[in-house]
Order: C-alpha cells, then sequence, then structure tokens
C-alpha cells in the first residue's frame, strides 16, 4: 500500500510540476497586467516543438537545441507582447484577454502548418533507467521536472522580492500610472513580464516532453490545467499558483490510484470548484476589493 | 413527409441528371468523405486522405467508372463527433453526394449513422467499433477489423500462453470505451478473467498511477485498448515501472510512429494486427500478397511508411467501386444492395465476404497476431 502511495506520490509531484510552471506563467502576466494570457499553454508547446525540431531535425547537441528552443520561445512571447498586446493599449482587459485567445489559435495554426500534427518524442535528458525506491521507481526525468521547477520557483520569487527590476513589474501592476509617473518605463515592465512568462513555459514544455510527447496541440490541455492550478492557488499569487499546481497534480494521480481512473478529472475539477465556493479568491489569494 | 421527400429529392437528381446528360461536364460520381485529417486521431484521418486521393486520381487516369468520373468531396473533422453531424449534413444535403467513404474514429461514425439511415446513402465506415455493423444497419457497413475481432485474437494469443487473468487499460475515447466493453463480453468465454479495468484520458500524459495499481494485482497480462499517444505512454510506463507482465496492444496501434514513441519500451510488445504491416514477410502463395505488395509500393513512393489505417481507405473505396461498377449506375439503392453482395474482394484488411447479416465480412483469420522485434513486426503464429 506504501509502496503505491509513494508512486502515486512522484507521478503526482512530476505532473503536478508542470502544472505548477504553467500557472506560474499565468501568475506572472495577471500580475503584471491583470489580463490571463490563454496563450500559455502554446508557449510550452511552442518551447517543446522548437526543441524536438532542432534536435532531431539540425543534428544539434541536446543541450544546444534546449537552450535555443527556450530562447527563441522567449523572443517568440515578447514579440507576441509588442505586436499584438501593446499594439492594443487601451484596450479594456476582457479585449486583451480575447487577444491572447486569437494568439493562441493562430499558433496552434503555425506549429500545425511548420511540424505538421505528428505526436513527438524526446530523449530523455539523462537515459531512461528507473531509480528503484522500494517497490516505487523513479525515472532521471522526473527528478529533472522537479528539480527544475524548483530552481525556477526560487528564481521567480528572488526576481520579484529582491532585484529592482523586479520590483518595478510589480509595481506596474499596483498602479500603471502611478509607477510611469516615477520613472519606470511601463511598455519595457510588460516585455519583460511576457519573456518571463514564455520563458517558463517553454521551460516546462522541454522538461515533461520526453516523459509526455508533444504535438501542435499539447498546449490546450496544459493550459487548461494549468489556468485552473492558477486559480485554485489564487491568480495573484506567483508562489500560490505554484502551490495549486502541485496539489492539482496530486489531487489528480491520487484519485487515479486510490479511487477511480474514471474520474481523476472530474475530482480534480471538483476540488477547484469547492474551493472557490469556500474562498473566491483562491486557496492563497488576497480577498481583492474591486477598484474603481 | 419523407416520402414526399423523397419523391422531390429524386425528381431534383432527375432533373440534375437530364441536364448533366446535356451539359457532360459535370457528369461525375460524387463519393463524400469526413475525415479526422486533423486532431488526435489524425494518424488515421491522415493517410486514408492521401489514400483517397491517391486512388481516385488513378481511377479517373484510367477513364473513371461506368464512363465517368469520379469526384472526391472530403471534410475535416479532427475527430470530432459534432463536426462529423455538420460535414455528413452537408455532404448530404449540399454537395448531393452519390456514397460517403469515410469516418475515420467509430465517435464520428456513430455521429454520421442516423443522418445517412435518414437519408439513404451508402456509407463504408473507416472506424473500428462493432458497434457501426451491430445490430445492422441498411445503409452502413465498414471494412477495419472489430474490436471484437481483435479481443478474440488476443484470448487465443492469451489461451495458447496459458495466461488467463488479464488487467485491461483503456482510453476513455470511443474506441478505448468500445474495446474495453468487447473485452468485458467476450472473456467469460473464453476462460479470461479480467483482474483489474482502468482507464485514461484522450490527452493524459502519465498512466503511472492506473498500472502501479495494476502491478499489485494477480494479472498475468496487460490488454491496452486505445490510439494515439496514449498507447505509446502506457508502453513506456509499463517499463519504467519495471512490470514484466505480457503487454497486448490493440489493432489501434499498428503504425511505425507507435514504435518511434515507445522506442526500446515496445519490444516484446504484441498485438493483433492486418496483415498489410507484414507485406513483405508472408507467403508468396498468400492470396492477399499482390494487393498488399502494390498498394503498399504505392503509398510508400509518394508518402513513406505506410500504416493499416490508409489501407482501409483503400479498401473502401474500392469495394464501393466494384459495387458501383456492378450496379452500372449510381444509384443509392443499387449501389448498396451491390456493396452488400461483395464476395471475395480482396483488400487490404483480408478478404470480404459481405452479407445481408454481416456488413464487415471479414472472418478472425484476417488478423495476424504481431510482435515487435528490434523495432519492427514479427507475426508469432
Amino acid at each position: 500500500m506504501w509502496d503505491q502511495i509513494l508512486q502515486f506520490l512522484f507521478t503526482g509531484v512530476t505532473v503536478g510540476a508542470t502544472y505548477a510552471l504553467v500557472a506560474l506563467g499565468f501568475a506572472i502576466i495577471y500580475n503584471a497586467s491583470d489580463v490571463v494570457n490563454f496563450a500559455q499553454g502554446e508557449f510550452v508547446m511552442m518551447g517543446a516543438m522548437c526543441a524536438v525540431f532542432l534536435y532531431s531535425g539540425s543534428g544539434l547537441p541536446l543541450p544546444v537545441a534546449l537552450l535555443l528552443a527556450v530562447a527563441l520561445t522567449i523572443v517568440l512571447g515578447m514579440s507576441f507582447q509588442r505586436f499584438a498586446i501593446a499594439r492594443a493599449r487601451g484596450a479594456s482587459v476582457v479585449s486583451t484577454i480575447i487577444i491572447t485567445i486569437g494568439a493562441s489559435i493562430f499558433l496552434r495554426g503555425v506549429a500545425l502548418l511548420l511540424w505538421g500534427k505528428d505526436i513527438l518524442a524526446m530523449p530523455h535528458f539523462s537515459g531512461e533507467t528507473p531509480i528503484q525506491l522500494g517497490r516505487a521507481t523513479l525515472l532521471p526525468q522526473n527528478l529533472w521536472v522537479m528539480g527544475g521547477t524548483g530552481v525556477m520557483v526560487l528564481a521567480v520569487h528572488y526576481f520579484f522580492h529582491h532585484t529592482t527590476l523586479g520590483k518595478a513589474v510589480i509595481a506596474c501592476s499596483c498602479n500603471r500610472t502611478a509607477a510611469h509617473l516615477v520613472g519606470i518605463n511601463v511598455g519595457l515592465m510588460m516585455l519583460i513580464a511576457y519573456g518571463l512568462s514564455a520563458f517558463l513555459g517553454a521551460m516546462a514544455g522541454v522538461l515533461v516532453t520526453p516523459i509526455t510527447f508533444t504535438s501542435y496541440d499539447a498546449g490546450v490541455m496544459l493550459g487548461l490545467k494549468g489556468f485552473s492550478a492558477a486559480i485554485l492557488g489564487g491568480m495573484g499569487n506567483p508562489m500560490g499558483a505554484v502551490a495549486g499546481g502541485l496539489l492539482l497534480g496530486l489531487i489528480e494521480s491520487m484519485a487515479a490510484g486510490l479511487i477511480s481512473s474514471g474520474y481523476k478529472d472530474a475530482i480534480g475539477f471538483v476540488v477547484l470548484l469547492l474551493v472557490l465556493f469556500l474562498r473566491p479568491s483562491g486557496l492563497f489569494g488576497k480577498a481583492s476589493a474591486e477598484r474603481v | 413527409m419523407s416520402i414526399r421527400k423523397n419523391i422531390t429529392a429524386s425528381m431534383g437528381a432527375l432533373c440534375l441528371t437530364l441536364a448533366a446528360g446535356l451539359v457532360q461536364a459535370g457528369d461525375t460520381i460524387k463519393i463524400g468523405s469526413f475525415l479526422a485529417v486533423t486532431g488526435p486521431a489524425s494518424f488515421l484521418g491522415d493517410p486514408e486522405l492521401k489514400t483517397l486521393q491517391m486512388y481516385v486520381q488513378e481511377i479517373n487516369a484510367k477513364g473513371g467508372v461506368n464512363g465517368k468520373q469520379l469526384e472526391l468531396i472530403h471534410y475535416d473533422t479532427s475527430g470530432k463527433a459534432k463536426e462529423a453531424v455538420n460535414f455528413t449534413k452537408r455532404l448530404v444535403k449540399k454537395d448531393r453526394v452519390d456514397l460517403i467513404v469515410g469516418g475515420s474514429t467509430s465517435g464520428t461514425t456513430m455521429a454520421a449513422i442516423p443522418i445517412v439511415e435518414k437519408n439513404r446513402i451508402p456509407f463504408i465506415s473507416l472506424a473500428g467499433s462493432v458497434k457501426i455493423i451491430d445490430p445492422v444497419k441498411k445503409w452502413v457497413f465498414k471494412v477495419p477489423h472489430t474490436d471484437r475481432m481483435a479481443a478474440a485474437k488476443i484470448f487465443a494469443d492469451m489461451k495458447k500462453r496459458g495466461l488467463t487473468k488479464l488487467a485491461l487499460i483503456s482510453g476513455d475515447g470511443g474506441f478505448g470505451k468500445s474495446g474495453r466493453a468487447q473485452t468485458m463480453e467476450l472473456a467469460p468465454t473464453h476462460g479470461i478473467k479480467i483482474v483489474a479495468d482502468e482507464s485514461y484520458g484522450k490527452k493524459d500524459t502519465d498512466m503511472t498511477a492506473q498500472l502501479t495499481k495494476i502491478r499489485d494485482t494477480d494479472a498475468q497480462a496487460i490488454l491496452n485498448f486505445g490510439f494515439g499517444a496514449g498507447p505509446a505512454i502506457v508502453t513506456k510506463n509499463v517499463h519504467h515501472l519495471g512490470i514484466k507482465l505480457p503487454l497486448y496492444q490493440s489493432h489501434g496501434v499498428a503504425s511505425k510512429k507507435y514504435i518511434a514513441l515507445a522506442g526500446v519500451a515496445a519490444e516484446g510488445v504484441r498485438l493483433p494486427a492486418a496483415a498489410l504491416l507484414v507485406a513483405d514477410k508472408l507467403a508468396d502463395g498468400e492470396k492477399q500478397k499482390p494487393v498488399l505488395i502494390s498498394y503498399k509500393s504505392a503509398f510508400e513512393a509518394k508518402h513513406g511508411a505506410v500504416s493499416t489505417f490508409g489501407g482501409h481507405a483503400y479498401d473502401g473505396l474500392m469495394i464501393a467501386v466494384e459495387a458501383l461498377k456492378r450496379a452500372g449506375s449510381a444509384d443509392k439503392a443499387k449501389v448498396r444492395d451491390e456493396i452488400e453482395k461483395t464476395q471475395g474482394f480482396i483488400g487490404t484488411g483480408g478478404v470480404f465476404n459481405i452479407t445481408a447479416k454481416d456488413h464487415l465480412g471479414l472472418g478472425l483469420d484476417a488478423f495476424k497476431m504481431l510482435e515487435i522485434k528490434g523495432g519492427d513486426w514479427v507475426v508469432v503464429e
């Protein structure tokens, strides 16, 4: 029994770590501009697809291909902000959200045309020999996912709380006009927020693809799960989003293992609904008053 | 009401035929198709469409059927049942096709059946579920082997290996669900006991939890019903969890893509599949061999590695073409009757003997039990 639970735990944390990275991306852009970026899942897909094609298409060594893929996705995220979001300056939050939905459909279409509709695989970073812990097993790639997520979460935390640049991004979310008045370049901060979100998405993509495969439409489900995780943790709170992601992953895996695999998604969403009933601002979110 | 509608429709058709007779150029036999060309089931719809296009072109180059050119009208459902309903209506009402060959997935096919039945259009489905033809529906036929046959073939192989306890894990799509139902229903009659019954979602990326549960049962073999990325992930997870039980997959993974995705984890996996996959390895005397080799080389010359799914499209189209030739016209009722009289047709899926009671017409021998060895299939019987 305990072996089983340990195994469910490993699975849950790995899957949850991916959700956490996607949720973190959601939270960062939401924090900076009150916008829910529905193209977040597509950043994950773009990172993964670029990596697969740079690796298998051009024969680059794996680490180089991964770095390039992440860099490309960051450029993509920034151009998305520059050419689609910034252009609609002054548009309401809802309009901007609709732009992001449009962008997600556009990116899926681009990926479909560029790379086709095949499901694609990527090699594991350090082999596929499972690590035995009792009767439970763990892949080296699971450790990569957990470790990678951990490092990035800490880095994001440090960035927002201990660097001037990070604090400037937060300032923009508190009050855009005031931030502008004290000399913060609001446009640049938005660019940074989107770049950072794209970076986190791409990292999630390249870390999990060896385990999960990828395809042009892989971003849809990840985006949805990441969004749920961000809501669960409290939308404006980056660390809450991470906790929400891990929690959602664990709930799914425990539900599949201990209750019924057929109902695992349903159980995840029921928990989400319950949380929203009892704490409408999420588990770790601060109750927000309507800004006038 | 529907009779009057039909009279009006046939009057309209008559006028059209007359008009077409005068104009000549518009005189074609319209073959409608709705396929999952994109989306999670694109590995079915993509080769199916390529096959249909390739052979329609070839038939037309040779002068067409009954002196008329074939016209292929196709739509992409992305594997969604709702789209299948829309496109089938469009094929019937707007494009006024003479017959339909399509429906990559069981879900889309089942959604389209009420429409073709109501409008009396011959429909040859390219999807797997036995529910499509059981109970028999007047206007609906299918060419791929059924999930019931796959289950029966797997049970026979298990018996040979002396295995009786089976753990089942299936996808929650139409194919997986139907396969699960057939497996459950058929198991007792073959003396097989199902000791675990797990499922996973279409887009799930990890099945470790389900397989961990299976590991702690007394199962002697695992059977996975599903297609797309799911079975490849199941195969990898089984390997990583160190589960040594024999793993059976269904004919849903009968393509090289599955082997490429699952890698070394696919070694030793067994699956029932059409002979097309092992065309080169068949004995020279086998009836199917010339058909298989000709389809395989034609497809591979243009589009890369062959899969059994494209083969289904070949079977469906050719059965339709033979029926059109025998009927001597594109009259829907006549064509339907002729499809039902198909006897001894050698296709890529096997030898078809369609009857009024069996709208598929394949025997269990149409399946070969294959094992994956060294990244390729080997026949194990």
